[in-house]
């Protein structure tokens, strides 16, 4: 019981200092000062630097999308559906989870063991006694470019994974062009695209900010930092999943 | 005499660790003084407190006459900007290379034009005798030129207050020697007042006993004459208190067990 409450008092604590963070945060962003070239330089450290797995990912998911949905389209003789298929379930569920799981993994790690290591150098404390801001300078950076760049990033993933879904469909579904694409028009509804495309601004401004988080609570030395990687994707990838899941019911309620 | 650093019963503590108590001392303008003690004494933590990157659980902590505890952290900004501090094992910035961490603070936080930024830059790492590895990365230096570097940077924006946290900790005698001189430098040609962390006992007598004499490159350090030494006190820290205040013969004199067993 004891250990319960324990563990209750420490997570509550864990998630106070979070959202104290993202109070900085918000803070940092309406006032100077801002440090843009810090900025750009994560928009190409996130976003050109997650560009080939997001691409890979998006294709090879399309593709079994495909595949799978033939085989179950063809008990109902329905096989030239497999457009409409493919296209809801990319556009609004899989291609932000699975693009956002993706950058945590790659990006939300590698925020945390860069601060993380900044943390137990004394680097974050020689930022402030040199008169910065560490989430000025550290943090707003990496949010502002991960909210931005992940939808990027999903929007592409999207198109890569339509193009290896077209490419099933005619090698191996053989299913022409032409009826294909136009399932895949058929089956996307606008309110399905703004879904698709709200959910990973959200998604991405999570994993960045606990990365950073994380990163930046690490105690311990080397070994800290080893930690810190692992609880960076661990705790993204859960909070990704149930932040996707509130979202989707919350945009359901108020868009269909 | 200004009091450059007061410390007023300052308590501090982590969690139930009481780390510092009801410590207090003063630091007069152009003074050094050296803070020595065993490993997890509390060290750190005093130069923690002066920069205000830590908050004590109460007491006073004035700096230049300023309540360092009582500001908050952008009113603080502006005090640091009078402060260089030394970190353990230097907190480099590890992606930047040495003309960039050297001028960090004035490519970052001032307007000044780039060329009078490098011109600094080049005159404190000329000070600090390493003008020839601006384009280093941290990680091409060695432990010393490391150290140097970070004193560098503490130099960069003229404080007139710098504090050292282990400076010489690490490093081979040699090398600390050259650290060593470096801050009796400081002291004795600049004029600038310091807070000395360390364990290192060699150092801090060293360090307390000698003064800097000539200018530019012919500097020599010969034993320093009585009123310079005087200049120099020593503080113990044991179990969060001060448990001795005073220069470098009575720190040798002393009776007391601890002290002894400290000091040998
Ligand atoms: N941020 C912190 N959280 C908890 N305990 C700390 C923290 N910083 C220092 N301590 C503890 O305070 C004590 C004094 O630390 P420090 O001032 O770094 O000692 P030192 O004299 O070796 O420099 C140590 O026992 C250390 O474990
Ligand atoms: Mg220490």
């Amino acid at each position: 019981m004891t250990w319960l409450a324990q563990w209750l008092k420490h997570s509550l604590q864990e998630v106070q200092d979070y959202f104290l963070l993202l109070g900085k945060v918000g803070r940092g962003l309406v006032t100077r000062p801002f440090y843009a070239r810090d900025v750009m330089e994560q928009f190409d450290a996130i976003g050109a630097g997650s560009l080939t797995v997001v691409l890979l990912t998006g294709t090879f998911t399309g593709m079994v999308l495909a595949l799978n949905s033939g085989i179950t389209l063809d008990k109902f003789g329905a096989r030239s559906m497999v457009g409409q298929l493919v296209s809801a379930s990319m556009v609004k569920e899989l291609g932000p989870v699975l693009t956002a799981l993706i950058v945590c993994g790659r990006v939300g790690s590698s925020i945390a063991a860069e601060l993380g290591s900044m943390t137990v150098t004394d680097q974050i404390s020689a930022l402030r006694a040199l008169g910065t801001d560490p989430v000025r300078k550290l943090v707003i950076p990496r949010v502002v470019a991960g909210t931005l760049m992940v939808p990027v990033l999903t929007v592409i993933a999207d198109g890569v994974g339509l193009v290896g879904a077209w490419l099933i469909a005619v090698t191996q579904l053989k299913v022409p062009a032409a009826p294909f694409w136009n399932s895949v028009v058929n089956g996307l509804y606008i309110e399905d695209v703004w879904m698709g495309l709200i959910k990973p601004f959200f998604l991405g401004f999570v994993l960045v900010s606990i990365g950073c988080y994380v990163g930046l609570q690490t105690r311990g030395g080397t070994q800290g930092v080893g930690r810190s990687t692992t609880n960076a994707v661990v705790a993204g990838s859960v909070v990704i999943l149930a932040v996707d899941f509130l979202l989707t019911k919350f945009l359901f309620m108020v868009m269909y | 005499m200004a009091a450059v650093i007061e410390f007023d019963r300052v308590t501090l503590a982590f969690d139930d660790q009481v780390v510092l108590r009801d410590v207090s001392f003063t630091l007069e303008e152009a003074h050094t003084k050296i803070v020595i003690g065993a490993s997890g004494s509390g060290k750190s933590t005093i130069l923690r407190l002066i920069l205000g990157l830590l908050k004590p659980d109460s007491g006073a902590i004035t700096i230049n006459g300023e309540r360092v505890d009582r500001l908050t952290e952008e009113e603080l900004m502006r005090i640091r900007g009078g402060l260089g501090m030394v970190f353990q094992e230097g907190a480099l910035f590890d992606s930047l290379t040495v003309r960039e961490n050297v001028g960090y603070r004035l490519f970052e936080e001032t307007s000044m034009p780039i060329p009078e930024v490098d011109a600094r830059v080049q005159e404190v790492l000329g000070f600090v005798e390493l003008a020839e590895f601006t384009d280093r990365m941290p990680s091409e230096l060695s432990g010393g030129q490391r150290r140097r570097v970070a004193i560098a940077r503490a130099l960069t924006s003229k404080p007139r207050l710098l504090l050292y946290d282990e400076p010489t900790t690490g490093l081979d005698p040699i090398t600390a020697l050259t650290v060593d001189h470096e801050i009796i430098k400081l002291r004795d040609i600049e004029g600038v007042s310091a807070m000395l962390v360390t364990h290192q006992l060699r150092d801090a007598f060293y360090i307390a006993t000698h003064e800097a004499v000539g200018q530019g490159s012919r500097l020599e350090f010969p034993v320093a004459a009585p009123a310079k030494a005087d200049m120099t006190e020593f503080i113990m820290l044991k179990d969060g208190a001060v448990a001795f205040e005073g220069h470098a013969d009575d720190l040798r004199h002393s009776d007391d067990p601890y002290l002894k067993a400290f000091l040998s």
